[in-house]
């Protein structure tokens, strides 16, 4: 899959500030998109995935400061745009959000069919029954009645609520979607049903999907690629087939250990012992030093910088050369355990 | 005796109705949200429900916490009925039974810090004096990972999801409760953090007696923890039994769609399509018989009009809301839709 | 792990640190906020800054008698007709209309607040007859009431802010009515009550945090619109005629006949006025963006 560039987003870095210092949510963060593929973000709980993506939309707090050195989408430089011009042009029409908060993104005093038309009916300046029709379409696509329209969202389970937000998200045709924990709340039916709707959609107009979540098995079935992120930064980043087959950052072990897998019950998951890292002040080492097996002195004197050891993998650890011994070592639960 | 006992629980919600159809005075139709659902949980036993979306899981964790009237049938818990609870027993109640909810974006209160969510309860329901209450609670941030040094006095806006949800369930979990409803408690988590949770309830469960009801979509997770499974369908719960067995050998056949649908964390797996046709309505105004029936690749004239209804029998855990099932076994169609 | 480990800051320098953001976030407001507190300092110091008696007959240097003097070096803002110092009158008018702002302003919402939480929460039965009761108020034209009741129980200044406040409280409920009740649908509440919080619990600790931006938007309309309120009362000679205030000013102007003469007369306490009211309405408008996510910037 060699695509035309989509999004190219070069050194991005979000800070929060807070009583406790300044937090480093994303740090260093470089990665691209191309055409028509599934760029999925997997990490665990507060690794900076949320933000990373507020970041490109331009949605973060206000005690959220952002720097990168550029993002390109479409060859147009979004950094130098204005804050209104972006919302003007380019949020919703040509890149949209499925927050992760999509249960209670909705407005809970308007219909559920009402605010979708007015997503559509806003932009577009078509009149409320033109933009009727679509949406009609839209409710079936993410497998909702159309009468449900009429609804309120406090009428809509979670997962409804859910689907609803995603097909918002489509209403304009956006070359660009960006979905936060899209599945969460859905049961696997309807995943797969709105997950193999995107793949159809994606077929006949080319519009890609950045798909952030902790679920690997998710990620897997769907991403082309696959960035793993770890405190703020991303650690290891490769097509989807060569992730799985090759991993090399001691991190990506560590989390296709821990994942259960339906087809084998009895497998005993190993999980990463320890917590993740404070965040706080910018890295000056491995983060995933702590918790990591394989470290050596070389992890704590300084952040690893990002390595490319095949054309589209990159990783971000000192060991990368020996990483058939620590695949090897890896899958053994004794390696795991020493470290508590 | 179980400690939690439904029987017979029904949940209907009105449709709502335009003005003109106000006018024509056309009759209200009912959303049966839940219909007739029927299960107990023993002490120290994990229930896990999973079910399409939309199908009355939060409505029966709902009903189940006393939050939501049912609309006939009964819950009963260690022996009292929950759902007429005098006013004098409602703090009784909410010390035993404590529910997650299924939104972390939605249940923190967005003006009470961190720390102050978890102490909410116990301090309203005045557990353990003040300084007992700090400690307590501050050892339970600790324990689902949330270092209190770090996230004690931080609003629920500059956390992230999982971090919410850790904060939900904490501030479940610090009363010590002997039931916990938790609808989708881990969704927003990654497995290293839900392995530790997952530790957590079951050291609480060593050390007191502890029960717990587990929604989740993700059959994988559930059959990690819970010790028995109920899938349901539209409201009506159509295969219940021990964990293992449900997942092994799937019966009915909206089960087996189900478990064929899990994603499997290999990008080189393909899993076979769902011979399951058409998608989810709402259970409004429902035919009287199985409610998968429109879908079900094996449907007859019979299902329309028929169904079973699971009742809890100690000599038959594991049960199927199908009527055809000893047909299709003998004839050996299941096979065909099975992994 | 031991609770002393917790940062510990204290509860009060927060919630005041958070307000200041809030005010200080915004230029107008800002500056709105300095005038408050100017008004104030006045008020509190008002009998050690004014440099003559309110109605003390002056002379001045050259021993003539000082009646209506444009403002001077002498007299800063001039002197009425009687000759008394105008700049003196000012500062203790100040007192007396701040003080009567700050106590129907903060009874009223007082009031307005709990009636308002009372009804949305409960609904039903409750909401209903409080409503009923406050649309009842809502019949009562804003002046004549006040004229009436005023001329019923006398010009004392506990009627005078008994009231205003009567007539003040009703809009203050209706707002915030409806924020409860949109806010008692809202999870967290659910999640509460399953954490066994009882009902007041609910509506002190949980709703009103949530309707503090609001109806700290309130207070300061009330206040604002009790000091109008005292104005236009006094200024029509129903205040209270042993203390001064800036509408008394206007009232006595008015009487003197003296209107197209005396402009620095009219000026200084109607600026006041002006500016006091501006000022609480600036600064209530910064609250106003907590309050209403909407109109902050997109
Ligand atoms: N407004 C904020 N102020 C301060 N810290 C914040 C804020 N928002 C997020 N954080 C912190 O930044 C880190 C990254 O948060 P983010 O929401 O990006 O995580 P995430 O990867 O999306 O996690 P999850 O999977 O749990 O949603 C977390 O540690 C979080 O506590
Ligand atoms: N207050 C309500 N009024 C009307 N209908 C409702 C109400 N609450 C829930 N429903 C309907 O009841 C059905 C079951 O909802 P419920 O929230 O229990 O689903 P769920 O199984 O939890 O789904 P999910 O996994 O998506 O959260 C849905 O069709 C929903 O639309
Ligand atoms: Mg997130
Ligand atoms: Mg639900």
């Amino acid at each position: 899959m060699t695509g035309e560039r989509l999004l190219q987003v070069q050194d991005l870095t979000v800070r929060y500030q807070t009583q406790m210092g300044e937090i480093h949510a994303v740090s260093g963060v470089t990665f691209f998109v191309n055409k028509n593929e599934v760029f999925g973000i997997a990490g665990e709980s507060g690794c900076g995935k949320s933000t990373l993506i507020r970041a490109l939309m331009r949605l973060l707090p206000d005690n959220a400061k952002m720097s990168a050195q550029s993002i390109e989408y479409e060859g147009e430089e979004l950094t130098r745009l204005s804050e209104a011009k972006f919302r003007e042009k380019i949020l919703w029409a040509r890149m949209s959000l499925v927050p992760q908060s999509a249960m209670n993104s909705l407005n809970p005093v308007y219909r559920v069919g009402d605010q979708v038309v007015e997503a559509i009916r806003a932009p577009k300046n078509v009149t409320k029954s033109e933009a009727r029709e679509p949406v009609t379409q839209l409710f079936d696509i993410v497998g909702l009645q159309p009468d449900l329209m009429k609804n309120f969202p406090h009428e809509f389970s979670g997962g409804m609520r859910q689907r609803a937000m995603i097909a918002m998200s489509l209403a304009l045709d956006p070359g660009l979607v960006v979905m936060d924990e899209p599945t969460t709340g859905l049961d696997v039916l309807v995943q797969e049903r709105i997950l193999r709707r995107i793949r159809e959609i994606r077929s006949q107009i080319s519009s890609s999907i950045i798909l952030i979540t902790h679920d690997i098995a998710v990620i897997a079935e769907m991403s082309d690629r696959i960035a793993v992120m770890y405190g703020g930064q991303i650690m290891e980043q490769a097509p989807a087939n060569d992730l799985f087959d090759t991993p090399c950052h001691p991190y990506t072990l560590g989390l296709k250990n821990a994942f259960p897998s339906i087809r084998n019950l009895q497998q005993k998951l190993i999980s990463i012992p320890g917590s993740p890292p404070t965040l706080l002040g910018a890295p000056s080492s491995c983060p995933f030093l702590e918790r990591c097996p394989f470290c050596v002195q070389q992890c704590s004197q300084r952040n690893p910088e990002n390595i490319t050891i095949q054309p589209l993998h990159e990783v971000r650890c000192v060991r990368h050369g020996e990483a058939p011994l620590l695949r090897e070592k890896a899958s053994e639960k004794e390696t795991w355990r020493s470290l508590n | 005796m179980a400690l939690l006992e439904l029987n017979n629980v029904t949940k209907h919600f009105e449709v709502r109705q335009g003005v003109l159809q106000k006018l024509q005075r056309q009759p209200v139709s009912l959303i049966k949200a839940v219909q007739s659902v029927n299960l107990t949980l023993g002490e120290n036993e994990v229930l896990g429900i999973a079910g399409e979306s939309g199908c009355g899981k939060s409505t029966t964790c709902l009903m189940i916490a006393g939050m939501l009237q049912p609309s006939a049938g009964e819950i009963h818990f260690s022996g009292k009925r929950v759902d007429q609870l005098l006013a004098s027993e409602q703090a009784w109640y909410r010390r035993q039974v404590q529910m997650i909810f299924q939104d972390p974006y939605e249940s923190l209160n967005p003006r009470f810090r961190v720390l102050e969510t978890v102490a909410e309860g116990p301090r309203a329901l005045k557990l353990w004096p003040e300084k007992e209450i700090l400690e307590r609670s501050v050892d339970m941030l600790s324990s689902v990972g949330l270092p209190p040094a770090k996230y004690a006095e931080r609003y629920p806006h500059e956390l992230s999801g999982g971090e919410r949800q850790r904060v939900g369930i904490a501030s479940a979990l610090v009363m010590e409760p002997r039931m916990v409803v938790a609808d989708e408690p881990l969704s927003m988590l990654d497995v290293s953090i839900r392995a530790g949770i997952l530790d957590l309830l079951k050291d609480l469960a060593s050390k007191r007696h502890f029960s717990c009801v587990y929604v989740s979509h993700d059959l994988s997770i559930l059959g990690h923890i819970a010790d028995r499974l109920m899938i349901m369908y539209l409201g009506q719960a159509v295969e219940m039994g021990p964990t293992w067995e449900v997942i092994r050998n799937p019966q009915h056949p909206y089960t087996r769609a189900l478990i064929n649908a899990v994603p499997v964390p290999d990008p080189r797996v393909i899993r076979p399509v769902p011979t399951i046709r058409g998608e989810v309505s709402r259970p409004i105004n429902p035919p009287p018989g199985c409610r998968f029936s429109p879908r079900c690749p094996h449907a007859t004239t019979v299902c329309q009009q028929a169904f079973l209804q699971l009742q809890p029998d100690e000599n038959k855990p594991h049960q199927t809301a199908c009527v055809r099932l000893e047909e299709l076994s003998q004839t050996n169609q299941l096979a065909e839709a099975s992994p | 792990m031991p609770t002393s480990e917790l940062p510990q800051t204290s509860a009060w320098r927060r919630i005041l640190g958070e307000h200041y953001r809030i005010i200080m976030g915004n230029r107008l407001s800002a500056v709105g906020f300095v005038f408050i507190v100017l008004f104030l300092v006045v008020a509190i110091f008002a009998p050690w800054l004014a440099p003559h008696d309110p109605w003390e007959m002056l002379y001045d240097q050259e021993g003539e008698f000082a009646s209506l003097r444009p403002p001077s070096w002498e007299f800063p803002m001039g002197t009425t007709h009687l000759g008394y110092d105008l700049f003196s009158q000012l500062i203790l008018a100040t007192r007396t209309t701040l003080l009567i702002g700050a106590i129907s302003g903060g009874i009223s919402i007082l009031i307005g607040a709990n009636i308002g939480l009372i009804a949305g929460y409960y609904g039903g039965k409750t909401d209903e007859v409080l409503m009923r009761f406050t649309d009842v108020l809502y019949g009562m034209p804003f002046l004549p009431f006040i004229i009436v009741l005023i001329s019923l129980f006398g010009r004392e200044l506990e009627f005078v802010i008994l009231a205003i406040v009567l007539i003040i409280w009703r809009t203050s409920a209706r707002v915030i009515r409806a924020q409860t009740i949109s806010i008692k649908q809202r999870q967290f509440i659910a999640a509460a009550r399953a954490r066994g919080c009882s009902h007041l619990r609910i509506i002190y600790r949980h709703i009103l945090p949530n309707v503090l931006p609001l109806l700290l938007l309130y207070a300061a309309f009330n206040i604002a619109w009790s000091i109008i309120t005292e104005a236009s009362a006094s200024f029509l000679g129903f205040g209270d005629g042993e203390t001064i205030s800036w509408g008394g000013m206007l009232y006595e102007l008015w009487l003197s006949g003296k209107t197209r003469v005396a402009w620095w007369w009219f000026t200084a306490p109607s600026l006041c006025i002006v500016l006091l009211v501006t000022s609480l309405v600036f600064v209530s408008r910064a609250y106003e963006e907590v309050a209403n996510p909407r109109l902050r910037k997109r």
